[in-house]
């Protein structure tokens, strides 16, 4: 059978939002609000597309299945491939089966000094299953914010914004090299940063956009280094340096089996796990993800669900060969990867503790659970980290665009849960439900989908050696369980408390309230009590809430057996490249997908129940503690220290930029007045002035400070060199790149 | 061909520009001296295409006048921003990122 039309021509998929994004700037301003629908059209053509593609690629699976592989030129990965699969015959009584081979097409981008450089596709299980999730909730998010957006002051540029993400997530998606991905990774980064500063008019949104962009840009520093080595990756295993990730997957499997070139393995998968770390806030470079909420509540959503953070998952799991190789994972014990996936589930879940903005709370939410993924990824959970992704984007989008509802109708546009909202279960009934759906989903309450996913992860882990992460995860779940519970209550239970709300809007709550745009453009929005959305809004939370609740079966255990055909267990046959049985042999015990037994699912819902129930306990009957963090005094440091979040965000503004700004502004001021009059001056001042500064600073300042013994830190070399050349002043800096090209010129000519 | 004359002409042009980014204390003046520079880079060009009667010389002028073209535009709504904001455009109280 020839290449299906759907997964040959899947690069339709991102263009058409592309071209979207141009007609909406081009002609959405004057179709006023109808230029939204322009996006939704162009998004939900995507959504069929995709639709298209999963149909096609289910059917190239079981294609492959009958009549074994299909023609292609990547030999060794294909044979890979097939030394992967596994007789199914253990668990679903089938035979074996054949590697399927991606569909890729790609043409030549340009030629730069004998490298040629691609663009192209390769559309596997991975690249099906993630445009199918990314076109859904792309178009939920669109729909609903045709609602949630009304009247805003830039409506059509919104729209715009967001079809642009939506184009650029896709091309990373379908990417067929890294470079590419590259190109999608900046441009998704790009349009995070437009959409959580949309209302850049106040301070505190445009301070989280730009704090956004910088912090995954300290990421891509990583990232820029591990795509570059992907390069010589490729050149290493398989003698012919390429970005192709098909080429640099099999060169990685290569290179890990033979034992050579473990280091520049291991660079190159430490350099993407940073870029990894910041895109999908990752300890320690989770702090942006929380201040992200600055922007409008569907975009967080669209953020945390399908287009930003989850790049970095996806990445990981793209180039998996370079970090199982690179990091050694098959060999149990402790990774970096699964390290700092770890760390982070803890840490994450326990700052969503002390939250009082709902969407913050659902922000170190997404920390906690995408640190799932990537500890998943780190201990060898292929499938199962990719699949808790795919639930995960459901019911985080769920609960995002249900905490949306719940501001834009019950709240007046307020986030605080203990200012503007509480008691709302009896207005908004129907938000009610599905927000409780999303998150039992999320705390793994059993049969619903964050349960099959993350249980998949914890006993994936346990069978490959990682007990210690198993445990991590386990009480992660139980904190889960317990912050949401507190969420709920705070958000539908008790009294409402947003009734002043009316008055002082616009001021309400300090940072909670971000709808100003949307308020002066819709003054009836103010005009009611709390009370439920309207259908545009619910229906997105329908069919999230019924995909949180069916989205899991897909990869549920057979544990009775239907005859015929059944959704169950599909997930690993669909997507993995070795079909059912393993991604990868090398482990000891034999595989990725350890035998199902009741004691990890049992653990895990224990856990649960116990955090739910501490909670209820606390909140609901008040048996315990109440005023705990204000009577105990260990207690109450322990919540400053949540609350100033580990103080992450003092270490980065006040140690890192201070060290360079706080209390050296004022040498730099003496040194720019001195020191740069002086260059203007003449050699004969420089001389004296230099004399005069070191007199200064060595001498007086310098020995002076000593007794202090503090100044000895700020004295040193290199804080002379920051405050001597980091003057803020362009002109400064145009002289000393001036000088330093005229040096280089000058060396240039003596030598040659 | 008198091409000294001509490279000449474009080192004093360079110059002049260089100064005035350094010293001047408008910061529509710095960006006529960043024209000046690159106005003396083009009489290279130009100099340097006759001189090897290559045609490339003066494609890339064409270039970097467009480019000049765009870059100008960029540089005047950063200035009105910056005034606008910080109230000045003298480059030398324009300090936000000092050190």
């Amino acid at each position: 059978m020839a290449h299906p039309w759907f997964l040959e021509n899947a690069w339709l998929i991102p263009a058409i939002p592309a071209v979207s994004f141009l007609v909406i700037l081009a002609v959405g301003k004057r179709m006023g609000a109808r230029g939204a629908w322009i996006g939704v059209g162009a998004v939900g053509v995507s959504w069929l597309l995709s639709v298209g593609n999963v149909v096609q690629w289910i059917q190239r699976v079981s294609d492959a299945d009958d009549e074994g592989a299909g023609e292609g030129h990547v030999e060794a990965l294909r044979a890979f491939g097939r030394s992967l699969a596994r007789p199914f015959a253990e668990s679903g009584g089938e035979h074996a089966k054949a590697y399927v081979e991606p569909v890729t097409r790609s043409f030549s981008w340009f030629t730069n000094g004998g490298v040629d450089l691609h663009v192209g596709i390769q559309v596997d299980g991975l690249a099906v299953m993630m445009m199918f999730v990314v076109a859904t909730i792309s178009l939920l998010v669109h729909y609903y914010s045709t609602e949630y957006m009304k009247g805003d002051r830039r409506f059509t540029h919104y729209f715009a914004v967001l079809s642009l993400f939506t184009a650029s997530m896709l091309l990373l998606v379908v990417a067929d090299n890294t470079l590419q991905m590259l190109v999608g990774w900046e441009l998704v980064g790009v349009c995070s940063f437009i959409l959580i500063g949309h209302w850049w008019e106040e301070k505190p949104n445009s301070d989280a956009a730009v704090k956004a962009f910088l912090t995954t840009r300290t990421g891509d520093i990583g990232l820029l280094c591990g795509v570059i080595m992907t390069y010589f990756v490729a050149a290493k295993g398989t003698g012919d340096g390429t970005f192709n990730i098909l080429k640099v997957n099999e060169a990685a499997q290569t290179l890990g089996q033979d034992g050579t070139a473990k280091s520049l393995l291991f660079w190159c998968a430490a350099g993407l796990l940073l870029g990894i770390i910041g895109k999908s806030g990752q300890f320690p470079l989770h702090t942006w993800l929380p201040d992200a909420m600055a922007g409008p509540t569907p975009v967080s959503a669209l953020i945390h669900a399908a287009t930003m953070v989850v790049a970095g998952v996806y990445l990981g799991a793209r180039l998996y060969p370079v970090f199982f190789q690179g990091f050694h994972i098959a060999g149990g014990g402790v990774n970096l990867m699964a390290a700092v996936g770890g760390i982070t589930v803890i840490i994450g879940a326990a700052l969503a503790f002390v939250q009082r903005d709902i969407k913050k709370v659902l922000a170190y939410s997404t920390i906690s659970q995408l640190g799932y993924m990537v500890m998943g990824l780190g201990v060898g959970a292929w499938s199962a980290a990719i699949f808790h992704l795919f639930t995960h984007a459901f019911f985080k989008a769920n609960l995002f665009l249900g905490a949306g509802s719940v501001s834009h109708s019950g709240a007046h546009h307020g986030f605080d849960m203990v200012s503007d909202m509480g008691g709302l279960k009896k207005y908004m009934p129907r938000t009610f439900l599905t927000f409780v759906i999303g998150a039992a989903a999320l705390s793994g309450f059993p049969l619903l989908a964050g349960f099959f996913s993350k249980d998949e992860i914890l006993a994936t882990a346990g069978h490959n050696d990682y007990v210690f992460f198993m445990w991590l995860g386990f009480i992660g779940g139980g904190m889960t369980a317990a912050y949401m519970t507190r969420c709920i209550y705070l958000t539908f239970f008790g009294e409402y408390r947003g009734g002043h709300a009316h008055d002082d809007h616009g001021v309400a709550s300090g940072a909670a309230d971000h709808d100003h745009g949307v308020a002066s453009g819709a003054a009836d929005h103010d005009d009611h009590g709390p009370r439920e959305s309207n259908n545009t809004i619910l229906l997105p939370l329908y069919v999230l809430s019924f995909m949180s609740v069916v989205g899991g079966l897909i990869f549920a255990p057979l544990l009775f057996d239907v005859s015929g055909w059944s959704f169950f267990e599909k997930f690993p046959e669909w997507v993995e490249p070795g079909g059912p049985g393993t991604f990868f042999v090398d482990f000891a015990g034999g595989g990725l997908h350890p035998e199902f037994s009741w004691s990890d699912p049992l653990y895990a819902t224990l856990l649960a129940a116990l955090g739910f129930g501490l909670s209820y306990l606390f909140f609901w009957r008040h048996a315990f503690g109440q005023d705990a963090t204000q009577r105990r005094p260990v207690l109450r440091k322990g919540k400053t220290f949540l609350e100033n979040k580990y103080y992450l965000d003092h270490l980065y503004t006040d140690l890192v930029v201070g060290s360079v700004k706080g209390p050296i502004a004022a040498a730099a001021y003496w040194v720019n007045q001195h020191v740069i009059d002086a260059v203007l001056r003449g050699t004969g001042v420089i001389v004296k002035r230099v004399g005069q500064f070191t007199y200064d600073w060595i001498d007086q300042r310098g020995v002076d400070s000593v007794p202090d013994g503090l100044a000895v830190g700020t004295g040193s070399f290199g804080g002379l060199l920051t405050r001597t050349f980091q003057t803020g002043r362009v002109q400064w800096y145009a002289l000393l790149a001036f000088l330093g090209t005229a040096g280089f010129a000058l060396a240039l000519l003596l030598v040659s | 061909m008198y091409l000294n004359q001509f490279l000449l002409l474009s080192v004093f042009l360079f110059c002049a520009g260089m100064y005035g980014v350094m010293t001047r204390k408008h910061t529509v003046l710095v960006l006529m001296s960043v024209e000046l520079m690159l106005a003396a880079v083009n009489i290279n060009l130009v100099a340097f295409g006759a001189h090897y009667n290559d045609p490339v010389g003066q494609v890339f002028a064409l270039f970097v006048l467009t480019i000049a073209a765009a870059e100008v535009g960029v540089g005047l709504a950063i200035v009105l921003l910056i005034y606008r904001n910080l109230h000045s455009s003298n480059p030398d109280e324009v300090d936000v990122l000092r050190g």
